[in-house]
């Protein structure tokens, strides 16, 4: 099929059709995956296409799916989970925490859990209580894990792939109010590494550094900033565990000013560790403390108010003008 | 109203809520299936039997000598500080040995940090399990090589590890089956109920064997359960089965049964085998703040290795001879294991860093190199 323009949400799901092509061993398990293809439509029509043997509809019961997931790479196979939605990890949590990140340094490394868990995170559809969030750094604290976000639909067909080939568990998180929009897909592409940045948009006065949902609102305020005379370089940092540190480095030894813009929370969040990192590695080169923009340290609120609570265009801009101001 | 439910509506309050703190099940005590009693007769069971030769008897009685063997040199090795811990088995050899030898080589056992003796059948080396107890690793053994997981610390997450192994097993068309170990305090575990019902609605062939040691550190079964154990898999469509534990030939008849039903596609079994934790949760706990001495001296009279003994005696199936052998070979095997523990070297610093990840991570490898330099950096000002 090469070169085509398709939402995130179908490029997810060619992706995951590609896997079950490619390799025997990949199962998809989940809350509604069979039939109804998730609630998502994620995995539209792959039951219907592998068989309830590799497309498993699960209880209701997110332990106990990611536990026998865990059981079935033990055996061999490559599962890949989908919890339904980000704040329903939880019940899993123990599972992913206590025995997914750390049985293979348990077995000295003589097991491998090649265990994917996709989770739809993030806010902006308007959704109710535990449909928001944005959970990422709970993961990414966590040693034995790999934490990945595509923004675009290219990077979601390929890093699902990349993600599913590797021997690691990967907690993959996808920008849920991004799944309609469309980009360019090329499936023929010779993909870059699974953990590598971005340089989205190239810039000389700032950089802004983010990931999954935020990528598309950094590059609107790049092109907002750019109106005014502001050169914006945007990084789609992909990657969460591990941080591509040295693209940002080389970035913000170029343009002395960092930003971090992510929905989670700013408190703890994944901005606090490039913060502190990036600070270390360019002190030399900084012309204004790292800033960051993201999510307040309040429960996700109603979704009234969810358009005051994620960083939107202006707050961007705001923390844009506040580090040129220094 | 009748009389007596008012004279019981009347009592102090304390009173009637120490009654109903230590008032047990109301459904009457079930039975065991036995196949050997306390007193080492050899009794029928309508459903259960087994017929083993003289020499598959003896087999049974060494493993469990030389496993309550092995068990006492590790908790002698704790006391004298080699190992920063213990869990001893003592008192539940049967139940380990019987089940551990109903498994065929292309099973696949689940154990939680207690099975030491279902390790021995499996034949684990006993020295491999003494690692993380002395704090050298966290596990460490390839599980693959003897189908035997590593231990799992995290109460009851291994059910549902040993139930997605046998949705696999199922899927490759194999006809092994898988084993789950937990105890009674596992039970009140989500991941537990939730293997139940995975393992039911896929049909997974795995045997659920619940060693009830009637305590969960300080807490009795009555905190974590009002019925019998085994009837939970009622609930969940699959049938339970309550066996003394403490008899070696129950344990192996049951756990076989239920082994062969797995293996025909019939799905799961929780067995409960009704024993008793005879020493201290962990080398760390006092049993003296929560429980009598005369339950143990009940129980002490229930000796899986005791009545054993006098079976195989009674029948003539061993000698003198047999168990002047036996002791020496348990002596020898506690040398090698006191010798092995000793012995047993640190790992390096840098052990830290490696399997974090199969196909690495850059932060570790950073972070490895910056520790492996500020390491370096003691050596070369000559400390």
């Amino acid at each position: 099929m090469a070169v085509q323009k398709l939402p995130l949400a179908k490029a997810l799901n060619e992706s995951l059709r590609k896997a079950l092509e490619t390799d025997p061993k990949v199962l998809i398990m989940g809350e509604d995956v069979g039939k109804l293809g998730g609630v998502f439509r994620i995995t539209d029509g792959l039951q219907k296409d592998f068989g309830e043997d590799r497309v498993i509809d699960t209880p209701l019961a997110e332990s106990g799916i990611v536990g026998t997931a865990i059981g079935l790479a033990l055996r061999g196979y490559r599962p890949v989970v989908e919890i339904q939605f980000d704040g329903f990890v939880f019940p899993a949590y123990d599972q992913i925490v206590t025995q997914l990140a750390k049985m293979h340094a348990r077995a000295l490394g003589k097991i491998k859990l090649p265990v994917v868990i996709r989770i739809p995170y993030g806010g902006g559809i308007g959704a109710v209580e535990h449909h928001s969030e944005s959970p990422e750094a709970l993961f990414a604290h966590v040693a034995g894990l790999k934490v990945v976000s595509p923004s675009n639909s290219s990077d979601a067909y390929w890093m699902l792939q990349q993600a599913i080939q590797s021997d690691d568990p990967v907690i993959f998180f996808e920008p849920k109010r991004r799944y309609w929009d469309k980009s360019e897909v090329d499936t023929e592409a010779i993909p870059g590494r699974l953990h590598a940045a971005r340089v989205a948009q190239p810039g000389s006065d700032i950089t802004l550094a983010a990931y999954g949902p935020m990528v598309k609102v950094c590059l609107e305020a790049a092109a907002a900033a750019a109106e005014e005379g502001k050169s914006v370089e945007v990084i789609d940092l992909r990657s969460m565990s591990p941080i591509d540190f040295d693209t940002i480095q080389t970035s913000v030894e170029k343009t002395r000013r960092l930003v971090v813009v992510h929905e989670a929370p700013v408190f703890y969040g994944s901005g606090a560790e490039i913060a502190a990192r990036i600070t270390e590695r360019c002190f030399y080169h900084l012309e204004a403390p790292v800033l960051r923009v993201g999510g307040f340290h309040a429960p996700y609120p109603p979704a009234r108010l969810e358009e005051e609570y994620l960083p939107g265009l202006d707050r961007v801009l705001d923390a844009v003008d506040r580090s040129l101001a220094y | 109203m009748t009389v007596e439910s008012t004279a019981a509506a009347r009592k102090p309050r304390r009173a009637s809520k120490r009654a109903s703190a230590t008032k047990k099940p109301q459904s009457s005590e079930p039975q065991l299936v036995q196949l050997l009693t306390p007193e080492g007769e050899r009794v029928q069971h309508p459903e259960y039997d087994i017929d083993l030769s003289a020499d598959e008897l003896r087999g049974l009685y060494r493993d469990m000598v030389l496993t309550r063997r092995f068990d006492s040199e590790a908790t002698a090795l704790q006391r004298q500080g080699e190992l920063g811990l213990w869990a001893s088995l003592l008192g539940q050899e049967a139940a380990q040995i019987g089940s551990g030898r109903a498994l065929r080589d292309d099973d696949y056992v689940f154990p939680t940090y207690r099975e030491h003796g279902v390790a021995w059948c499996r034949g684990v080396d006993p020295t491999n399990l003494l690692g993380m107890f002395r704090g050298v690793n966290h596990g460490g053994w390839d599980p693959t090589t003897n189908n035997f997981h590593l231990y799992t610390i995290v109460i009851g997450s291994q059910t549902l590890h040993a139930t997605g192994y046998a949705m696999g097993v199922a899927k490759d068309g194999a006809d092994s089956a898988v084993i789950a170990y937990f105890g009674d305090g596992a039970s009140s575990q989500g991941d537990v109920a939730e293997s139940f019902t995975f393992s039911a609605v896929y049909n997974a062939p795995v045997v659920f064997f619940c060693q009830n040691n009637q305590w969960a550190i300080s807490e009795p079964t009555e905190r974590q359960t009002r019925v019998p154990l085994y009837q939970r898999a009622q609930g969940f469509g699959f049938p339970g089965v309550r066996v003394d534990g403490n008899d070696v030939l129950a344990c192996l008849a049951v756990t076989r049964s239920a082994l062969e039903r797995a293996r025909r596609g019939e799905g799961p079994t929780l067995v409960e085998a009704f024993t008793y934790r005879m020493g201290a949760h962990t080398t760390s706990d006092d049993p003296t703040k929560y429980r009598h001495d005369d339950e143990r001296a009940a129980w002490e009279a229930k000796d899986p290795i005791l009545r054993l003994r006098t079976y195989l005696e009674a029948e003539g199936h061993a000698d003198e001879a047999f168990f002047t052998s036996l002791d020496e070979e348990s002596d020898v095997l506690a040398k090698r294991v006191r010798e092995a523990v000793r012995a047993m070297p640190d790992p390096e610093d840098m052990a830290m860093f490696d399997h974090v990840y199969a196909d690495g991570h850059s932060l570790v490898d950073e972070e490895r190199a910056q520790f492996a330099a500020y390491q370096a950096s003691f050596a070369e000002e000559g400390n």
